[in-house]
């Protein structure tokens, strides 16, 4: 039986959840998933772009060899507030709390959240703690780089304690989340949403739930620790005190490792949505997709000592680690071959999402298999503190989870808003922003290569060219973002109306109408086949007869 | 008094309820972490001062330590009491016994701050502050560090759970709960639990060994 209407008759709809209800109360007060992912998008776009903005300014200064446009200080400030904004108040929240929200209940046949006032306490306790940390960086503070290194962190002249605290704060919300996703996975499943039928999104999701509920306290109490050092001397990672500032690196690591977890698994979530719609196939091998987000989950715990190969740990607890690490590309991987295939013999559309999954799956293989190569200590002595780190991470962490935010963007789209954006516009867009993001970071190996450390607003000559480069990257990248931004802006106002379901995708939530009404489903659904089979009538779900 | 109904996510009380435990279980889960990161330091400075530790431990405020621990245990006993007084449904019984442990964890806290001054007295501070004659050791500086984060971070929770153990018995009064269906009131006293065990775990390691 199917309780879903697969054609619900236009006039019993109920008004979708932007016109609900009326008047700024109505948004600021809601409890409804839909509209705090809303809100929450808003709010982390303001810093993706903020966070922008630092990097093309740093990146201005690096054209030419000498002091340009700002001083050390300054540089070494705007780097620490590119990496503090973009990794803290963008990548984290990025698509867990807007895309996650909105999807998650909708994907388990849910009426919301299991518990809708956090939900809402949490992106007010983000916003609190995004005012603080921004507050903190513009009062003229932090120019430690993001990860707050010690003994530099305590005994830097310029302030740390509101930036710190904000991040504290921020975490705070990161756990409502998780706590809430986990809540609702376990106890909101509709009746016949199994654990074999949950579509991948909510998979990932799932797994990054588990990483922020168990990380964020530790980083939290590492920074809140960190900054009480700095205002207070506390001394309890100062080695004049008898402190041990590698210490800190290992609680900063345990967390932050994971963290790129939290960025990644939630993108790959993302793609293992795109992939099999557009290619009109069910994925490849559902299983190896959703157990291999379980084992980045848990392998991510174990491999945090790869940051510290020359911070004086033992060469057997490097090797340890590195091998660990290695663990973690085979679950990667094995996603990798999984999306590859599910394209193989499909009947492929080719669309503007589809097309920020080829740019994900270059920019993540490379970054993936240089990563392999920093897990190796030999090799990372050589590359460790150089741009070639600096590439590296930002292939796979922000290469990755920023293709996937605009695929999700451009996916979810008509679903969130009920209208369709310009395919030529976003098409161009998506390109521009591969070729921008390359240009960028592609140099950047070379230049750690060839010896070029980071953190650094001078450099000898010979470097010049390939900063050039990279800058003129950075500024394609900015621009290029801001087209696919700008694409989706102009259709909110002027996009055609969109069908239910334009993809023709396959999944659960493409069922309710879109934009959903404001409690996602009238009567409570029942699912009754896997869940990449929503395309099929009852009669051929009959004929194929799935097991289980 | 008729049964709550649902809230609209829920098909029914049961399931609502089992999630509001579910929920808590995962927040203290989240809280043990937090703590885990306190003994996580403690475990890895003690290793690397050994006898300093031995001795700056030696001189801490023993009398009061115990005697807290003696007063959260009661505070626990007493919250007990409270959550069989809902299922009697005698409201008013368990409004009476939060607020008495909501006075044993302010006991504790003012106990807390009594060893606190003891310390400032002695010297006895975190880091560059730190001037206890009796363990002059760079060991006995990271221990009163530790000694001075760690209880201060569960005094916090302390504080906290004094108001969430005041929240509950104000609508315990107001007969909020009923005997057949009251996971928020078991939630919020197994917050208390939560915050005794803690304390369970930092007395031994900063008093008795
Ligand atoms: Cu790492």
């Amino acid at each position: 039986m199917i309780a879903v209407k697969l054609e619900p008759e236009p006039m019993a709809l109920p008004p979708d959840y932007l016109h609900a209800k009326q008047g700024p109360m109505s948004w600021l007060t809601t409890t409804d998933h839909k509209r705090i992912a809303l809100m929450f998008y808003g709010a982390v776009l303001v810093m993706f772009l903020l966070g922008g903005v630092f990097a093309l300014l740093f990146r201005t200064e690096l054209l030419s060899p000498r002091r340009d446009i700002m001083d050390a200080t300054t540089y070494n400030k705007l780097f620490t507030w590119h990496g503090i904004v973009m990794v803290w108040l963008f990548l984290i929240p990025s698509i867990p709390n807007i895309f996650g929200n909105f999807i998650l209940p909708l994907q388990l046949g849910a009426r919301d959240l299991a518990f809708p006032r956090l939900n809402l306490a949490s992106f007010y306790v983000y916003l609190v703690g995004a005012t603080i940390v921004l507050s903190g960086l513009f009062a003229g503070g932090t120019d430690t780089g993001w990860t707050f290194y010690m003994p530099y962190s305590e005994n830097t002249p310029v302030t740390l304690f509101p930036v710190v605290f904000g991040i504290f704060v921020v975490g705070i919300s990161s756990i409502f989340t998780g706590l809430n996703f986990i809540a609702t996975v376990h106890m909101l499943r509709a009746e016949g949403m199994t654990w074999r039928r949950l579509p991948l999104f909510t998979w990932s999701i799932y797994a990054t739930s588990i990483i922020l509920v168990l990380a964020t306290p530790v980083l939290g109490l590492s920074l809140i620790l960190v900054g009480l050092d700095h205002v207070f001397h506390l001394g309890v990672f100062d080695p004049a005190t008898g402190g041990d500032p590698v210490l800190f690196q290992h609680l900063f690591w345990f967390y932050s490792h994971p963290a790129v977890y939290i960025m990644i698994l939630p993108a790959m979530g993302v793609i293992s949505e795109v992939v099999p719609t557009f290619a009109h196939r069910r994925p490849s091998s559902y299983a190896a997709i959703a157990l291999s987000s379980l084992g980045i989950a848990f392998g991510g715990f174990l491999a945090w000592g790869h940051h510290m190969f020359v911070a004086g740990i033992s060469t057997l607890d490097a090797g340890v680690f590195g091998i660990f690490s290695m663990f973690v590309a085979v679950f990667s991987a094995i996603k990798v071959f999984t999306w590859v295939a599910t394209l193989y013999r499909g009947d492929i559309v080719f669309s503007t999402p589809l097309l920020y999954f080829f740019g994900f799956l270059f920019l993540f293989v490379f970054g993936g298999m240089t990563g392999v190569a920093v897990a190796t200590q030999s090799l990372d002595v050589h590359w460790h503190d150089t741009y070639f780190i600096v590439a590296h991470f930002h292939f796979i962490m922000v290469g990755g989870s920023l293709t996937s935010f605009l695929a999700a963007a451009h996916y979810w789209f008509p679903k969130m808003f009920g209208r369709l954006y310009s395919e030529r516009v976003g098409l161009l867009a998506a390109s521009l922003v591969f070729m921008g993001f390359v240009l960028t970071f592609l140099p950047q190996f070379l230049l750690g290569n060839a010896g070029m450390p980071r953190r650094y607003y001078s450099y000898p000559a010979e470097y010049q060219w390939l900063h050039v480069l990279s800058t003129g990257g950075s500024y394609l990248l900015g621009s290029a973002v801001l087209l696919a931004l700008g694409n989706l802006a102009l259709a909110l106002a002027y996009g055609a109306r969109s069908e239910q379901n334009p993809w023709e995708a396959r999944t659960f939530e493409w069922l309710s109408p879109s934009p959903p009404p404001e409690h996602n489903f009238e009567s409570p659904p029942v699912i009754d086949r896997e869940p990449y089979a929503f395309d099929l009538s009852e009669e051929q779900i009959r004929a194929r007869a799935f097991p289980g | 008094m008729p049964a709550p109904s649902p809230a609209e996510q829920f098909a029914t009380l049961e399931r609502q309820g089992a999630t509001l435990r579910f929920g808590m279980w995962l927040f203290l889960t989240s809280e043990l972490l937090l703590f885990s990161g306190f003994f996580a330091l403690y475990g890895a400075y003690r290793a690397t001062y050994s006898a300093d530790f031995q001795a700056a431990l030696h001189h801490n405020t023993l009398a009061y330590g115990s005697v807290n621990t003696y007063v959260l245990l009661t505070s626990s006993f007493t919250v007990a009491l409270s959550v069989s007084a809902i299922r009697r449904g005698a409201g008013k019984a368990a409004s009476a016994w939060l607020g008495l442990s909501a006075l044993f964890g302010l006991a504790f806290l003012v106990i807390k701050a009594a060893e606190y001054g003891v310390h400032i007295h002695e010297g006895a501070l975190p880091g560059h502050w730190y001037r206890f004659r009796e363990a002059p050791t760079l060991g006995g500086a990271r221990f009163y560090t530790l000694y001075w984060i760690t209880t201060g971070a569960h005094a916090l929770h302390v504080t906290g759970g004094i108001g969430v153990l005041l929240w509950l018995a104000w609508h315990a009064r107001r007969g909020r709960y009923l005997p057949e269906y009251h996971p928020t009131f078991e939630m919020g006293t197994l917050y208390w639990h939560f915050v005794d065990v803690m304390w369970i775990f930092i007395w031994p390691i900063f008093y008795l060994t």
